[in-house]
């Protein structure tokens, strides 16, 4: 991807802490033997201690440090004593250049850790009992691996700032922030958002929004990656389950649930499985049991979203195309993921138009569920609350605009995140894996496979093509890619790109012969799509397009938010790293593998719904009334009074 | 404002550019070889040897290289740098002249803490003088291969920035917020390009190293510790000010020298420094003993050695850049723990901790400031532990009276 | 804000962007100039900074936040910045401070409400052989004792009050 580099500015903590080989350019490739423990391994130059102990099996406890992010040696948790040295090193940030000797618990070692979380410990307030973090928090587990039984320099006895809960996605505890600074990372380095940063010095230090606004009146995308990485208790989600529960309770509620794809790929997780255990029919038994009327599956608005975007991009193509309409806006972009979408708002706000109007399956769902389903149940849509359980932590902002209304109601009432419905499973006493297996409830229990990959970055798109590349040229996708896995648009890197031939064209489906009187125009055409996830990639593909660069060139983009899309999402359970989200993904693939209908224009609830609801057809003008939506052009300049 | 020095300094008997012209005439590795001839050691108080610093910015391979001069002297008690750069700015100026040349820089920097923004003034004026002159420029001194312009940058208020590495985050226009070591400067620095960063005595001394010869300065001091220092002396003597002494002198000929003869104690080193009682008086000021930056705080038989203690603290607690957790949260523990001992409330198996916490502090910390920051309160409690301890609280002893 | 101020402010770091360079390390050089002039640095400087350098308001907030001779709130049009650390506490600081909290009605941190001084803590001046010092503005004062404070605080306000008599009349 060599003409979508910019790299005027460094990321600053990948600059401070680069671990970098020795300058003599003979050394580069060459490897150096490090002795840690007394026993001997074999590394490149420039390997860490830290890496190299894993190597040797040998533990280093870490704080700060975090896979998916730069190294920032702040913490001082990994200490080791480095022979030749007089002050300890942290094993994250010390690049072994010649051969080392390193002892890792010696009682100096052993001394300065217990310190180092005594110190956090006496200025970590709340007790773990009451902590959304409880049996999975980084300090709690550091506290009990040192055996820490007493606050050796205190512990405080009040907070000292707010909990900050104005944000719908992410509420911020700053009384149990640990200043690892894995947030900020997270925010100015891996998403390249910058909505936080530490702010003042010394023991003032604390992570700050700009000028300490509250979350919820800056700039933030809601993607929640600052959670998922965040070590305590001290950035979690804003959690509805109190009111989803007192809705369950109700009994004039008729309460309906959604899942997303990506969870069910991770739920297990909560419950002590390996990542990548694929759960989904365990969890719908576990919803009803907590007392959900009805257990949907995300996926069939997934597939219609396929649909009404598909529509949309043939649409847009032949007014650019044929028309020669100048006004339409190329490439089209995808609209499923809410953090994306309140990035462009903020960030590129004149480049909206380039977003497919198409809401997001979860959206689309609601306001099904409030309309359709509502009559065709003969339920009263007031009565009804629709919840969806969702990867995300943006989503719940995403239910909250105000223009997510289409139904008459809101059209969805809460986000859960994965974590959230995990807690509810296990408060109605279930142990996910033990229980036995159920299908979803209809009429929209039909998905295809097109709808569960959406979870995996590149899914979206894939999905698309498939339908795309069957309605135009009549043909099965399989012709052209073996088992219509389209390989070159999947797997973790950070932007992709492909380009799809069209050397033939069918006839017009009926579906679409309100629009089309042909495919000619698209005969021997080449479609040139990119898939790109986390906001980083994102900046630099719009920046790309800007400057009239290859992605400029493109028909379709898909953007997720988040990194390795929505199975790494903010809603998902902690910790992530790239291995989990690479089995998570591989769940993801092998449940699409699995089904028998696999691309969205072959579910049969599609047609059902298109020929009893929609009956325009996608596109058409109850589509856009009740699928579509607008966007905001919000920009970044943050008003303080 | 009256003029700080106190006795003959060497400096004012060294000819401007007499140092740089001399070193012109030799080749880059001629010049390192004579520093590292003259033994001199950092002059900011770690006392890392320069030559090697040199050595290593000039073997690394880069299009661009720096040579800093860091004049954010902010230790406590310390001000001979503010004496320097107002008397012998040229001086400075000619050892980052040859510094640069050694070094292969074609930039140079000077890093100038906020507190002294009333020199800046002075500082470009000699800049200027030294552009008109041909000493900066292309063509250094006649020599054609060598480009050099010095520029002049304002620190903002934080002692940090006198930690090289925070000092080039500063440059940089990032929070002085030390980087880990490795990578060292001299390899990747200001924009991550190789960067000798040294002191501004450092410099000064390089100068005059070469106007008189490295063997004239070997000769003075001890092996180890080789040259004439400056000190910065303040605090209860007869004369305080800055002195220039040879390296190795007693801390008794010290005090002698300044009429403080009567102390209890010497901060020695500023707050990162050490606490020396009365009865070590016999000891050297030398790398291989008391290494210093050269702060001199006269402590008079008076003074409450924890209101000295409580001040150090009081200093780093508030200029500690919050990065690191023994250093954030280490420095506020240690002045409770001083607030307790005041209060007479301070266990003796507390006090033990608090200690222990220091040392964790001394290894554990990221970089010189959390390092060196508890020495002044461990010093204190170690030869001053019967006057520390069993204190009275101010209420109860009101109450008796 | 006016939208002349506003503007004024824009073409003035604009110009002061010009000057250093628009790269991230003239971050420091521009939030001193918007400092001197404007006496502190506001939340609007600090975006259209970023703006210009092509950083995120964020990371100005975390340097303009760390640094002590920056300030988020509008300073006095004078700083006065007792030196408190050891030598200077050794000299009589103390009693200099009262004095300045006496004289002008503030504590340490705070601005007079005519705008006129700021009173602030010092670490180390480097003027330690002749403590107390203090600075005003970038002016050094050193051993300063209680009965000076006040001629030096009535030295600020002549020069402002001169200044304004000489526009008065012209």
């Amino acid at each position: 991807m060599s003409d979508c580099k910019e790299e005027p500015r460094a990321p600053r903590s990948t600059w401070i802490s680069q671990v970098k080989t020795p300058a003599d350019a003979g050394a580069i490739g060459a490897t150096v033997t490090a002795n840690i423990d007394g026993q001997d391994v074999k590394v490149p130059m420039g390997t860490t201690i830290l890496e190299a102990a894993v190597k040797l099996g040998i533990r280093i406890p870490t704080l700060c440090n975090h896979a998916d992010l730069c190294v920032a040696g702040v913490c001082r948790v990994c200490v080791v004593d480095v022979e030749g040295q007089r002050t300890l090193q942290v094993a994250c940030a010390y690049p072994i250049a010649q051969p080392i000797k390193v002892r890792t618990h010696t009682a100096k070692v052993r001394n300065a850790r217990r310190h180092v979380i005594d110190l956090i410990l006496s200025d970590h307030y709340g007790e773990c009992y009451c902590c959304a973090r409880n049996n999975n928090c980084e300090l709690q587990s550091l506290a009990k691996e040192y055996g820490v039984d007493f606050y050796r320099f205190g512990h405080p006895d009040k907070a000292k700032y707010e909990v900050d809960r104005s944000s719908y996605a992410v509420l911020r505890d700053m009384n149990k922030c640990v200043l690892c600074r894995r947030c900020v990372r997270t925010c100015i380095d891996l998403q390249e958002v910058g909505v936080l940063e530490v702010a003042h010095r010394s023991h003032k230090s604390k992570v700050e929004t700009f000028m300490d606004k509250p979350l919820g009146e800056v700039i933030c995308i809601n993607c929640g990656q600052c959670i998922n990485r965040c070590p305590t208790g001290a950035l979690r989600a804003n959690d509805p389950t109190y009111e989803v529960w007192a809705a369950i309770d109700d009994p004039t509620k008729h309460v309906v649930i959604q899942t997303a794809p990506s969870p069910r790929s991770a739920i297990g997780e909560c419950f002590g499985l390996p990542p990548g255990t694929p759960m989904t029919y365990q969890m719908n038994t576990a919803l009803r049991y907590c007392g959900f009327d009805k257990v949907f599956d995300t996926n069939f608005t997934a597939d219609l979203t396929i649909l009404e975007e598909g529509t949309e991009l043939l649409l847009r193509l032949k007014k650019a195309l044929v028309d020669g309409d100048k006004s339409v806006k190329l490439p089209q972009f995808t609209s499923c993921s809410p953090g994306w979408v309140k990035y462009i708002e903020h960030f590129h706000p004149d480049m909206l138009d380039h977003l497919s109007t198409a809401k997001s399956p979860q959206q689309m769902f609601g306001t099904l569920i409030k309309t359709y389903y509502a009559k065709l149940n003969n339920i009263d849509p007031a009565n009804i609350v629709s919840v969806a359980v969702m990867p995300c932590s943006a989503k719940k902002f995403e239910c909250n605009r105000p223009e997510m209304t289409s139904s008459g109601y809101k059209d969805v009432d809460f986000g859960l995140t994965c974590r959230e419905t995990a807690q509810m499973i296990s408060e109605a006493g279930i142990h996910l894996p033990d229980i036995p297996k159920s299908d979803f409830d209809d009429p929209f229990g039909t998905a295809t496979g097109s709808g569960v990959i959406f979870g995996a970055t590149g899914g979206v798109m894939e999905s698309a093509l498939r339908t795309v590349i069957e309605l135009v040229t009549g043909k099965k996708v399989e012709q052209f890619y073996d088992h219509a896995d389209i390989v070159p648009i999947r797997g973790f890197d950070g932007v992709r790109y492909a380009e799809i031939q069209i050397p033939d064209v069918g006839p017009v489906p009926d579906l679409l012969k309100r629009y089309f009187n042909d495919w000619n125009w698209l005969k021997g055409a080449t479609v040139k799509v990119g898939v790109c996830h986390g906001t980083a990639n994102a900046k630099r593909v719009l920046e790309n397009i800007r400057a009239g660069g290859k992605f400029a060139e493109c028909h379709f983009i898909e953007f997720m938010a988040c990194p390795g899309g929505c199975l790494g999402g903010g809603g998902q359970p902690i910790p992530t790293s790239p291995e989990i989200r690479k089995a998570r993904a591989n769940a993801i693939y092998s449940e699409d593998s699995a089904y028998k209908v696999r691309k969205s224009h072959d579910n049969p609830a599609i047609w059902d719904i298109y020929n009893k609801f929609l009956t325009d057809g996608p596109c058409g003008h109850i589509s856009h009334k009740l699928l579509h939506t607008h966007y905001t052009a919000r920009g970044k300049y943050i008003i303080v009074v | 404002m009256n003029s700080s020095i106190k006795n003959a300094l060497t400096f004012s008997t060294v000819e401007p550019s007499g140092g740089l012209r001399a070193a012109m005439d030799k080749g880059r590795a001629e010049i390192i070889a004579e520093v590292r001839a003259s033994g001199i050691r950092g002059r900011g108080g770690a006392g890392f040897p320069t030559s090697v610093k040199w050595n290593l910015a000039a073997a690394a391979k880069s299009d661009r290289k720096f040579v800093v001069c860091n004049a954010d002297e902010g230790e406590p008690g310390t001000f001979k740098d503010r004496v320097i750069l107002s008397e012998y700015a040229g001086l400075v100026f000619d050892g980052m002249t040859i510094a640069a040349y050694a070094i292969g820089a074609t930039t140079g920097i000077l890093y100038l803490r906020a507190e002294y923004t009333y020199l800046r003034e002075h500082l470009e004026k000699v800049l200027a003088e030294r552009r008109a002159k041909g000493l900066l420029g292309q063509g250094v001194c006649g020599k054609d291969d060598f480009e050099l312009d010095i520029q002049i940058r304002m620190g903002a208020g934080a002692y940090i920035c006198g930690e090289e590495t925070a000092l080039i985050e500063s440059m940089e226009g990032q929070r002085g917020e030390p980087r880990n070591r490795p990578p060292f400067p001299v390899d990747t620095g200001f924009t991550g390009r190789p960067t000798a960063v040294n002191n501004v005595e450092t410099l000064a001394w390089v100068a005059c190293i070469f106007a008189r010869g490295a063997d004239w300065f070997k000769s003075v001091g001890t092996g180890k510790s080789a040259g004439l220092k400056l000190f910065s002396v303040s605090g209860d003597c007869k004369a305080p000010g800055v002195y220039e002494f040879p390296m190795g002198i007693t801390v008794a000929s010290l005090l002698e020298a300044v009429g403080g003869q009567d102390a209890k104690a010497v901060q020695i080193g500023g707050a990162s420094g050490y606490c020396v009682p009365a009865g070590e008086f016999t000891r050297t000021i030398a790398y291989e003993d008391i290494a210093t930056g050269g702060s001199i705080i006269v402590i008079g038989r008076e003074r409450d050695m924890l209101k000295v203690a409580e001040n150090f603290m009081e200093f780093f607690a508030d200029e500690s850049c919050g990065q690191c957790t023994p250093c954030r949260l280490g420095n506020g523990k240690l002045l409770e723990g001083i607030h307790l001992l005041q209060q007479g409330r301070c266990s003796m198996q507390y006090l033990r901790e608090l200690c222990s916490l220091g040392e964790t502090m001394q290894l554990a910390s990221k970089c010189g400031l959390g390092q060196s920051s508890p020495n002044a309160l461990l010093s204190i409690v170690k030869h001053f532990q019967s006057e520390i301890m069993g204190r009275i609280p101010a209420a109860a002893a009101a109450a008796r009276e | 804000m006016l939208i002349t101020d506003r503007e004024r402010l824009r073409d003035d770091i604009a110009g002061w962007a010009g000057r250093y360079g628009r790269e991230r390390s003239s971050l420091l050089p521009i939030l001193q100039e918007i400092q001197k002039k404007y006496r502190r640095v506001s939340d609007h400087a600090m975006q259209i900074v970023a703006d210009l350098l092509g950083i995120h308001p964020i990371e100005v907030y975390g340097v303009a936040s760390f640094y002590s001779f920056l300030s988020l709130t509008r300073q006095g049009k004078y700083v006065i910045r007792l030196c408190r650390t050891i030598s200077c506490d050794m000299a009589g600081k103390e009693s200099v401070a009262q004095q300045l909290r006496n004289d002008l009605g503030i504590g340490f941190g705070q601005t007079t409400p005519d705008g006129m001084f700021t009173l602030e803590w010092a670490n180390c001046l480097g003027m330690c052989d002749q403590g107390p010092a203090m600075l005003v503005n970038d002016k050094v004062y050193t051993q300063v004792t209680p009965q000076q404070v006040n001629d030096i605080i009535e030295q600020c306000r002549r020069a402002v009050s001169v200044f304004a008599t000489h526009n008065k009349e012209h």
